[in-house]
């Protein structure tokens, strides 16, 4: 990734007190929603549709030796079952990566020969009923010869080791360095270096809603048309020609409603390029709908990285330098953006810390695994917690406050825009401020006391603190792999309702009503009249889509500057009706109006028929009302914020319970609270998740032990206190609008602050680090493990040493 | 071998020919094309396919069709009178109790049950009586937000009533 481009000067409009802009509005999505009545992809039945169904590899690391198709195309009801042999002319599955050195495997749509994780598609059945397709899938008959299996990395960068791609002699996808500052001084003059080895765990993005595609094709027309649960309709509608072989322009793919995406489905898929390969080759439309076991086993993971880190530090708690090195799981094939990812950990690997040398090694490793991909957060929640929980280990071992040590290490506010080390310009912050509303909100002091007397009691109680920065409105385009602009076409109809399209495909996020917000307020409406539309690309200019925290900063900036296009045309139009110039008109609530001398004014609705009737424009005006632009940041932006929980911790049975949580955030202008804080409290759920309960777990056969809803701990109401909430406000001088996102924040400071909680409750029994997820079961052993240790000096250990486990316990005197 | 079933679905007898494997979520989806009613898992984990059967809670993906033969199921488009949203789905509406949605009919669904046997519920017994439904966008606060706001307008015709005699 480049640097992206140093940030203008902050422009003058002050968003944030329109009319509508700032309210806590009702979703205008809501009705249809609760009422049931909307429609995901799985809602739709089209004439003559037929089901498909996959066969997918038991093996984690097999070859294919006979495929046996006869039973399942006898059974009443199959139109046909493919394997690799049929579908040679649809594309591989593709990664949009490029960086030097990178091993890119050949991905196929169905396994060619040989299966590289367990629920790789190996075969399809396409049946007039789904269930009729289920059962012949299950009747495709594999023959497999088992073949060495890769799973554990570190084991995979051995020389005793099979290998997941043979034609690479390695198990190593790349490596990436990142490095700045003299970092052998910094640990030379050290008074102190920290070392902690670090577990990120793999995880499954869960949307409530499978994985869907419905693919319909008219040879006629030469049209095929893809529904599919996607937050990327239009790079998929690309990738979807290139897979089947058909002009760009003969494919549209419809992202309808779409039940939560999570990253999960910011990708392109082999069922993508299947699908509508099948609908061609039978010629009906087909469906598929994902199980959720499927959904386990074949669509992308999170995480999943091995972390060495280490701090150099002065007495007084001066950070010196960093170094971390990163191992992390890419799974047998790479998918849209699998390299990627711990790109983005090394570059957030700074924090919001002053860093004066830093090194981080990556290492992208494959395993006979699912891929790994963009799971909300996207590499940032993985740097988060490194950086995070190193800077409480070393507060803990400088035996400072955790609260006052990152105080001191902050960049000042008005060091802002602030390069980082890692060659990043932080757009604008206020860290101090949000810590400190943090520290007061959840009574900072007074949980101190509550711990000191815990402890006298003989209790566990303990408070942990996070700071953190993210990267958010993906992005100038310099600095990301496909463009990281975004598109918006405003039209005001004849009617005076206005149509936005928009190029940011939602799927949860509201921005029917954001966008409507803002628009309102720069046309004097009212939300109510602005009709948003998005998902299809056959209406909507081709746009990037949802994900990365940039709808609102990309996608509402360009919807905010076709505005503002609108406004001037109609500012000439009603100056040439009033006599007047253009510079003089305004806009009130539905009205044009002459702000200097005797004031005249027309309504909205009479500049919209003016412009439509043409009967009385200024020569050369061009009729209509209809303006698009392509808003490229000058930057990312770089939300920020500070989160403190507080847990008791029962040692008896290594339950940890949540007493308390708060979350300063601070994501620029906001324009709708309500959706700002219910992004929150999902973050939240999902980071604290993550923390505390989940966990896909590979055993050493590759069986995916933990892939369903029954094992996987998936985070219920009950498991959460209520969340304190509460924001500051730095507007973000990269886009108009002034605002910086907030998908992600929730997700990106909760992890390292409840392992930071946990860690402060048992630091009494030497106990520094326990990896996640901390179940009972894992903080149980380390509080044992603790307890029966031997005393030992307070001296360096040697991380390597700690098991994979990672509970490193230590007695203090 | 197909059964026959008659199930009143919101109010009306829907008469078909099943497998008798055939989940009672399918013939709502499929047969009675209300697809209001989703499917998160199809194991009974989820609570995304939650609809009344006889004024209960339960997962359509865990009753077959012919279980529910000359049973009343009540799914989330039977809730709404006309334009009159029931208080549930005003609750969830006005809370911001859904974002992506998927998992919203079923979590009303499980409410309306909770509201028919404890119009007054605390936090604690929302978060315990909606353990069987997940919600992934959400971190549940708004949805115990939104049937607190269901409880306090469902009990309110009902003082009234209670004033009145
Ligand atoms: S679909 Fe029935 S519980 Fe998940
Ligand atoms: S609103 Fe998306 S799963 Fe609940």
């Amino acid at each position: 990734m480049a640097t992206p481009a140093k940030a203008p000067g902050r422009p003058s409009k002050a968003n944030g007190k329109g009319a509508w802009v700032g309210r806590r509005l009702k979703r205008k999505e809501d009705p249809r929603l609760i009422r049931g009545i909307s429609h995901y992809t799985d809602d739709f039945k089209l004439a003559g549709m037929v089901y498909c169904a996959f066969a997918r590899s038991p093996h984690a690391h097999a070859d294919i030796k006979s495929i046996n198709t006869d039973a399942a195309k006898g059974t009443p009801g199959v139109i046909g079952v493919f394997t690799a042999q049929d579908t040679t002319s649809i594309g591989p599955v593709p990664c949009a990566i490029q960086m030097p050195g990178l091993k890119v495997p050949r991905h196929p749509v169905l396994a060619e020969g040989r299966v590289r994780y367990v629920g790789e598609p190996v075969a399809v059945v396409v049946a007039e009923d789904l269930y009729v397709a289920r059962d012949a899938a299950e009747k495709v008959e594999v023959e497999y010869e088992p073949l060495p299996v890769v799973t554990d990395m570190e084991k995979a960068l051995s020389n005793d080791t099979a290998y997941v791609h043979d034609e690479f002699k390695s198990n190593q996808a790349f490596t990436h360095t990142l490095k700045n500052g003299n970092l052998e001084a910094a640990f030379k003059k050290a008074d102190k270096v920290v070392k902690q080895r670090m577990i990120n765990q793999r995880l499954c993005p869960l949307a409530m809603e499978p994985r869907a595609v419905i693919a319909e094709y008219l040879p006629g027309e030469n049209r095929l048309t893809v529904w599919s649960s996607t937050q990327i309709p239009h790079l998929l509608k690309t990738q979807i020609s290139l897979l089947v072989g058909l002009p760009e322009t003969s494919v549209r793919v419809i992202a309808p409603e779409v039940g939560g995406g999570f990253g999960s489905k910011l990708n392109v898929y082999s069922e993508e390029g299947v699908v509508p390969w099948l609908s061609m080759k039978v010629g009906r439309p087909v469906k598929w709908n994902e199980g959720r076991r499927e959904n386990f086993m074949a669509t992308i993971h999170g995480r999943d990285t091995i972390n060495d880190v280490e701090l150099a530090l002065k007495k007084d708690g001066t950070i010196l330098g960093m170094r971390s090195r990163v191992l992390a799981d890419m799974g047998a094939y790479h998918q849209l953006l699998t390299p990627l990812i711990p790109q983005l950990t090394a570059l957030m690997h700074a924090g919001c810390y002053k860093i004066p040398a830093i090194q981080i090694d990556i290492i992208g490793v494959f395993t006979n695994k699912m891929s790994t991909d963009a799971y909300r957060g996207a590499g940032r929640p993985e740097a988060t917690y490194n950086v995070e929980r190193i800077m409480d280990i070393a507060a803990r071992e400088l035996e400072m406050d955790p609260a006052q040590f990152r105080l001191k290490n902050f960049p000042k506010s008005k060091e802002f825009p602030y390069t980082t080390i890692t060659g990043l310009t932080y757009d604008s912050a206020k860290y101090q401020e949000s810590l400190a509303k943090a520290l007061k909100l959840s009574g900072y002091d007074s949980l101190r006391k509550r711990q000191k007397s815990a402890r006298k009691n003989g209790k566990y109680y303990g408070i942990g603190v996070s700071t953190y920065v993210e990267i958010c409105a993906i992005g100038p385009s310099a600095a990301t792999p496909a463009g990281g602009w975004e598109s918006a076409t405003v039209r005001i109809e004849p009617t005076g309702k206005v149509t936005l399209l928009t190029g940011a495909s939602p799927h949860g996020q509201g921005e029917e009503t954001t966008f409507a917000q803002l628009i309102a307020d720069e046309l004097g409406l009212v939300p109510d009249d602005i009709n948003v539309v998005h998902g299809d690309t056959a209406v909507v200019p081709y746009g990037l889509g949802t994900y990365g925290s940039r709808a609102t900063a990309v996608g509402g900036s360009a919807a905010y500057m076709a505005t503002q296009k609108l406004k001037a045309k109609m500012a000439t139009l009603a100056a040439h009706l009033l006599e007047s110039k253009p510079s003089d008109i305004v806009f009130g609530r539905r009205s044009l109006s002459t702000k200097s001398g005797k004031k005249k004014s027309l309504s909205f609705g009479d500049v919209v028929t003016a412009a439509y009737t043409a009967h009385k424009i200024p020569a050369g005006f061009e009729p209509g009302l209809e303006a698009t632009h392509f808003f490229e940041p000058s930057n990312f932006t770089f939300p920020f914020g500070a989160h403190i929980a507080s847990v008791e911790v029962d040692a008896e049975t290594g339950e940890v319970k949540i007493d308390k949580y708060v979350a300063v955030d601070d994501c620029g202008n906001v324009i709708n609270p309500m959706l700002v804080a219910g992004q929150i409290h999902g973050g939240l759920a999902q980071g604290i998740g993550q923390a505390m309960w989940e966990e896909l777990i590979y055993n050493e056969d590759g069986q995916l032990v933990t892939g369903t809803l029954m094992d996987y701990t998936m985070p219920k109401a009950h498991f959460f206190p209520e969340f304190v909430l509460d924001h500051t406000v730095t507007p973000s001088p990269v886009n108009p609008m002034g605002v910086k996102g907030v998908g992600e924040a929730g997700t990106i400071a909760s992890t390292p602050c409840m392992v930071n909680a946990v860690c402060d409750a048992l630091s009494p029994l030497g106990i520094r680090h326990i990896d996640m997820p901390l179940k009972p079961e894992r903080v149980w052993r380390a509080i044992r493990q603790a307890e029966s240790a031997p005393p030992k000096a307070e001296s360096e250990e040697s991380p390597k040493k700690q098991s994979k486990k990672g509970t490193a316990g230590r007695r203090r005197p | 071998m197909t059964r026959n079933v008659a199930i009143t679905v919101n109010g009306t007898e829907r008469r078909a020919s099943v497998e008798p494997r055939l989940l009672l979520v399918h013939f709502l989806r499929e047969n009675a094309g209300l697809t209001g009613t989703h499917i998160g898992c199809e194991t009974s984990l989820c609570g995304a396919c939650t609809v009344l059967m006889d004024g209960r809670a339960v997962k359509s993906c865990t009753v077959l069709a012919v279980q529910a033969d000359g049973r009343q199921v009540t799914t989330v488009e039977g809730l709404a009178s006309g334009d009159q949203l029931h208080p549930i789905q005003e609750g969830f509406w006005e809370e911001h109790g859904l974002q992506c949605g998927f998992c919203t009919p079923g979590m009303i669904m499980c409410s309306h049950d909770l509201l028919g046997h404890n119009s007054n519920p605390s936090d604690g017994e929302i978060r315990e009586a909606l353990n069987g439904n997940i919600c992934r966008c959400t971190g549940y606060q708004n949805i115990v937000a939104a049937v607190k706001n269901a409880a306090r307008k469902m009990s309110k015709p009902i003082a009234a009533r209670a004033g009145a005699r």
